[in-house]
C-alpha cells in the first residue's frame, strides 16, 4: 500500500507548517473517507482470539488498508484541485454499527515551495 | 455442570495463555524500543529551526488489541467495587506502546530521525453491540523528518 502513497508524490504532513518550505496558496479542507465492514471469518477468529488476547492481526491489517485508502482518496481529492501538498492531517474512526467502521482523513490542502 | 466446567476452562486458558502472551509481548515491546532509541518523538506541533529544508512524511502506526477471557471476567468483579482496572491498564498500554514502536519502525525504514507533531487516537471496534469481543484499536501518527547533512546542533 505504500507504493500507492509514493505513485502519488504529494507531500502529507500534520504539522501546520513545514520548516525549509513556504505556502504560496491556501486551498481549503479535503477529506477522504471509507467505510469497512469486517469479514465474517475475520469475526470469527477474533472471537476465538478474544479467549486468549493479544492482537487482532486481522483487524489491524484490515484498518491499516482502510485507512491508507482513506488517505490516497484525500489525496486524489487534493491533487484535483491542484494542490502539491496537504498538511495538518487528522484521522478519525467512528462505528456506524457494530461491525462496520468508519475511517476518515482530513487536512489542509495547499500549494508548497521550497525556500532557498 | 457442563456449563461451569466450560467457563472454568475458558477462564485457565485465558490466565495462562494470556499471561504467557503478555510478557511475551511486553520483552518484544523493551527490545524494540531499545533498538529504536534513535529515532526522537515529539508531540510539539512544529520542529526546531536546525531541522529545515528536509524531507518529511506522514507516518502511522496502529494495533488493533483485544483482552482474554480472564481479563475481562477480572474486569467485571473489579468493576462492581470500582477503581483501577489492572487488567485492562496493561492491555492498553502495551497496544499504545506497540502503535508507537510501529510508527517508530515505519520512519525507521524511510531513514528518518525524528518524528513531529505524534498524535495518540484510540477507538473501539464494537460499540453498541451486546456480546462482542473487547477490543481497542490504537493509532500513532505523527510527522518524520529526515535530517539532512547540516544537523549541528542537534543534541542527541
Amino acid at each position: 500500500m505504500s507504493n500507492d502513497q509514493s505513485s502519488f508524490k504529494m507531500f502529507l504532513s500534520n504539522t501546520e507548517f513545514l520548516p525549509g518550505y513556504a505556502i504560496t496558496r491556501h486551498l481549503g479542507l479535503v477529506q477522504g473517507s471509507t467505510v469497512r465492514a469486517k469479514h465474517f471469518g475475520r469475526d470469527m477468529m477474533a472471537g476465538l482470539k478474544n479467549i486468549v488476547g493479544g492482537e487482532l492481526k486481522g483487524y489491524t491489517e484490515l484498518l491499516n488498508e482502510s485507512r491508507q485508502e482513506a488517505l490516497s482518496r484525500m489525496q486524489e481529492q487534493a491533487e484535483a484541485i491542484g494542490a502539491n501538498a496537504v498538511i495538518n492531517v487528522r484521522f478519525s474512526t467512528s462505528n456506524i454499527t457494530a461491525g462496520a467502521s468508519e475511517l476518515l482523513a482530513y487536512g489542509t490542502a495547499v500549494v508548497l515551495k521550497q525556500q532557498g | 455442570m457442563m456449563e461451569l466446567i466450560v467457563f472454568i476452562l475458558l477462564v485457565l486458558t485465558g490466565l495462562i495463555t494470556g499471561t504467557i502472551l503478555e510478557r511475551r509481548h511486553y520483552r518484544s515491546i523493551r527490545k524494540r524500543e531499545a533498538k529504536l532509541k534513535h529515532i526522537l518523538v515529539f508531540s510539539e506541533r512544529r520542529p526546531p529551526p536546525n531541522f529545515s529544508g528536509q524531507s518529511f512524511s506522514l507516518v502511522t502506526g496502529s494495533v488493533v488489541i483485544s483482552s482474554d477471557y480472564f481479563k475481562t471476567i477480572a474486569a467485571g468483579l473489579k468493576s462492581l467495587v470500582g477503581g483501577r482496572l489492572t487488567s485492562y491498564e496493561t492491555l492498553l498500554d502495551r497496544g499504545r506502546r506497540e502503535a508507537i514502536l510501529r510508527m517508530k519502525e515505519e520512519a525507521a525504514k524511510q531513514g528518518a530521525q525524528a518524528i513531529f507533531n505524534v498524535r495518540l487516537e484510540t477507538s473501539t471496534l464494537n460499540q453498541g453491540r451486546k456480546q462482542g469481543i473487547i477490543c481497542a484499536e490504537m493509532l500513532a501518527y505523527g510527522t518524520a523528518l529526515k535530517a539532512s547533512f547540516s544537523d549541528q546542533g542537534v543534541s542527541r
